[in-house]
């Protein structure tokens, strides 16, 4: 019984983010009709899908006391392998599959210099997103791949539905599902907890920080590829700078759900929910008609809002 | 002696929440005298310097006459101002800037246009360092700097200050000899100067070569001052230590001869060296010496957390893998650190996930986490132990020390372990938590697990152990047992060459 309460407890902050959606939504129902319509909501769903899925691995990597700047790179990265692949003759699969080998060994990489050589994450990961991005860049020449005559079950991934729901939605679900999951439950995710809660007593423990932290960044950079598979199926084509700025979105929707720079606290349901509420407000500034210009700041102004009403919530207790 | 007194201290208490520190202590400085405090770690030496540099407030009721004027420090900067250096143990420069900002920080000669006039900051901060005879340069950056040169500069800022009293904390604890004969010499060139010394320090031999008189402290209460000239080492010995060993401890029992693990010809160049030694089941072995003579990094060596340069180490028979902390654990050897805040809990995680860290392995199957095992691992120890905890989801830093501590033991008794090494296991904590904690311990190796124990209070050491190794920096000196486990016998060993 304690228990539940506790578990009751421990999950305010998710609780309390759903109440915010919940009551936003309704405003916005409220101010337009078509908000609450299916076609809407659809479009919100696979508009986060990709960042949802990238948002996963950076709350896994802010629970281990880290974070991933080059996500954005990363994703971009592995689309526009795929796709140039692609384009050059390769079947489909293969190519997605050498695009995904691609992102892993940008986290094989930051995971390396993170965990084995004992860098800065920051640096780390800020240097390999100028170098995924140049990449890309190479690789394109900074053009366009668009992918003609592509297998139709690629194309639905990012663009079918299975009972109504879009294909990415449910990639996206499942993943979360899964991954939400594996957090509360896996031996191997439980040491992330303690690495980022506190690594010189993990490694006391006999926890092999290192080879945590290099998983960690692998993961990261595996999801981010993956969300730039997505992607490219849902456009049909690659462009070197797709993901731009997706690294700071995500930190934000983690950040909102609980998560700490810190280390040793999050969620993947309270970044799923942040993400959720991000793409919300955004949907509401576009249905409003409200400038385009103004997505940042409003972003930025909800981010400092949940962690200045975090503090201070914390702060009472 | 005919000299006036600069400092006079008299009747300070200070009392922390739930230990009173001094109580009622007195003592005189005079100009130009070296004044040692002695006493054993927890005697109230540090207390009663920062109070008398501004760090701490002593209670109400207790004097400091500085210069016969009564005073009264409520900030270190106000004890500053009067004429008060403290030169800390662990050194405090700015690493990344000169020797001559260091020393004039914040008081730096500036030009017309208020910016450093470089040129004068050198040349008197020259004229400083010219009293030390040493070929410090005023413009290197003080990260170049050995130990014992930052310390000369740390001297050199206070004395910079016009101080009237310097206080040094362990002043040669990471000195080589040469280097602590050369500070010795500055020591006594200060001393002309009129200027009163408070010294502290472990070293017996040390105060017969640099000071004055002798105050010798014993848990919190002033015991004596002597002369130098007057006194040996023997009776400063007898003095700090001379309290009697209540029967707070468990009796000690008799323990099999078979030994459980062997370390022989084990070296870290600069840190331990030619350390051997066997541990038998069910003993309770003492680690004891001054801080700094190198028995925790043994600890941790054998352990396999930090790389050493030779030597082997054997648990009934299996030899450890090197520098692999997780085999050892495997073989059950646990080490408990001796700083639990900072390297042994996760502060911001739950008791039950904490007690689980170090063994993950016995509660997860399929890779995954057997939450119900979990909690019943660990409701069995948090009852062996007598952990008081409303709920096993609690956060750890909402515990008392005691069962933090209590909880860090939780977690090492889950490993199933042969060997403990416990370096500090009652660090901090209170006297009553001090007195269970020593009974699970006993427990412990009366169940046939060999227990290693590392402590810097020698009663806790002649209470518990059965053996006791002594160190002395980075030797073994020598060993006791039985009924020559006596303060006098390990403090002679500790502070021997």
């Amino acid at each position: 019984m304690t228990n539940d309460l506790f578990e009751k407890f421990k999950n305010i902050r998710e609780l309390s983010i759903i109440v915010i959606i919940i009551v936003f939504s309704l405003i916005l129902r409220f101010l337009t009709p078509y908000f609450l319509t299916y076609d809407n909501l659809k479009t919100v769903a696979i508009g986060l899908s990709a960042d949802g899925i990238i948002a996963i691995g950076m709350t896994i990597a802010l629970i281990s006391g880290g974070f991933d700047l080059s996500v954005g790179s990363v994703m971009a990265l592995s689309g526009v392998t795929t796709a140039t692949l692609y384009a050059g003759g390769f079947n489909i699969w293969l190519a997605v599959l050498i695009g995904l080998l691609m992102s892993t060994l940008c986290g094989l990489v930051n995971g390396y210099f993170i965990g084995k050589v004992g860098l800065n994450p920051f640096i780390t990961t800020l240097a390999m997103m100028g170098i995924a991005r140049g990449i890309s860049y190479i690789i394109t020449e900074g053009a366009y791949i668009s992918l003609y005559d592509v297998s139709n079950i690629f194309s639905s991934l990012g663009g079918g539905n299975i009972f109504a729901i879009p294909y990415i939605v449910l990639i996206f679900i499942i993943i979360a599902c899964f991954a939400d999951f594996s957090l509360r439950k896996s031996s191997a995710l439980r040491k992330v907890f303690y690495t980022g809660s506190n690594e010189e007593a993990a490694i006391l423990s006999g926890i092999n920080t290192q080879k945590v932290k290099l998983y960690v960044f692998v993961l990261t950079a595996i999801l981010a590829g993956i969300a730039g598979i997505l992607t490219l199926s849902r456009f049909q084509v690659a462009t070197p700078t797709a993901g731009t700025g997706a690294e700071l979105r995500v930190i934000s929707a983690a950040v909102i759900g609980g998560a700490s720079l810190k280390g040793g606290e999050g969620t993947i349901f309270g970044a799923v929910l942040g993400v959720i509420l991000l793409n919300i407000i955004n949907n509401a500034l576009i249905l409003l008609n409200i400038s385009v210009y103004s997505q940042e700041l409003v972003n930025g102004v909800v981010l400092i809002s949940a962690v200045t009403l975090d503090y201070l919530s914390h702060r009472n207790n | 002696m005919t000299k006036k007194n600069i400092l006079k201290v008299e009747n300070i208490c200070k009392t922390f929440p739930g230990t009173k520190a001094l109580k009622n202590v007195s003592f005189e400085l005079a100009e130009g005298e070296v004044h040692a405090i002695i006493g054993e770690n927890g005697a109230g030496k540090s207390t009663l310097m920062n109070i008398l540099s501004g760090v701490l407030q002593a209670d109400k009721g207790g004097k400091i006459f500085f210069y016969d004027k009564e005073v009264k420090f409520n900030f270190p900067r106000e004890a500053q101002e009067k004429g008060i250096g403290f030169v800390h143990q662990e050194l405090s420069l700015c690493s990344h800037v000169s020797v001559a900002e260091n020393i004039f920080m914040g008081r730096a000669p500036k030009n017309k246009f208020g910016n450093i006039n470089f040129k004068k900051l050198y040349q008197k901060t020259t004229e400083i360092l010219s009293l030390f005879d040493s070929d410090i340069k005023a413009s290197e950056i003080v990260k170049n700097l050995n130990v014992s040169e930052r310390q000369i500069v740390e001297i050199a800022k206070a004395l910079s200050l016009n101080c009237k009293i310097l206080i040094l904390d362990e002043p040669t604890s990471s000195l080589t000899n040469i280097e602590s004969e050369k500070l010795f010499k500055i020591i006594r060139s200060i001393k002309k100067k009129n200027i009163g010394i408070l010294y502290i320090s472990h070293r017996l031999e040390e105060i017969f070569k640099v000071c004055d008189r002798v105050t010798i402290l014993r848990d919190g209460i002033r015991i004596d001052s002597l002369d130098v000239e007057k006194t040996s080492s023997e009776i400063l010995i007898e003095n700090m230590v001379g309290r009697e060993i209540s029967n707070f401890y468990p009796e000690k029992s008799k323990f099999a001869e078979q030994v459980i693990m062997s370390v022989s010809k084990f070296n870290k160049k600069g840190v331990f060296n030619d350390i051997n030694f066997n541990l038998k089941k069910g003993e309770i072995l003492g680690f004891a010496g001054l801080t700094g003579a190198g028995r925790t990094e043994v600890a941790r060596a054998i352990c396999g957390i930090d790389i050493f340069d030779d030597g082997e180490v054997f648990i009934e028979g299996k030899k450890l893998k090197i520098n692999n902390y997780n085999s050892a654990i495997e073989l059950g050897l646990g080490y408990i650190t001796e700083d639990r805040k900072n390297e042994g809990l996760f502060l911001k995680m739950s008791v039950r996930k904490n007690i689980s860290a170090a063994s993950l392995q016995k509660v997860t199957k399929n890779m995954l986490i057997k939450k119900d095992i979990e909690c019943i691992n660990s409701n069995k120890l948090i009852k062996k132990l007598n952990i008081k905890i409303s709920n096993i989801e609690q956060k750890i830093k909402s515990l008392s020390g005691g069962n933090q501590q209590k909880v860090l033991f939780a977690k090492w008794l889950n490993i199933d372990p042969k060997i403990i090494i416990m370096d500090e296991p009652t660090r901090g904590i209170d006297v009553g938590a001090k007195a269970e904690m020593h009974r699970m311990i006993r427990e412990l190796a009366e169940s046939g697990i060999g227990v290693i124990i590392i402590s810097s209070e020698l009663p806790e050491i002649i209470g518990m152990c059965d053996r006791v190794i002594v160190m002395h920096e980075g030797k073994i000196t020598g060993e006791v047992s039985n009924n020559d486990i006596t303060e006098k016998n390990i403090m002679t060993l500790a502070s021997k060459k």
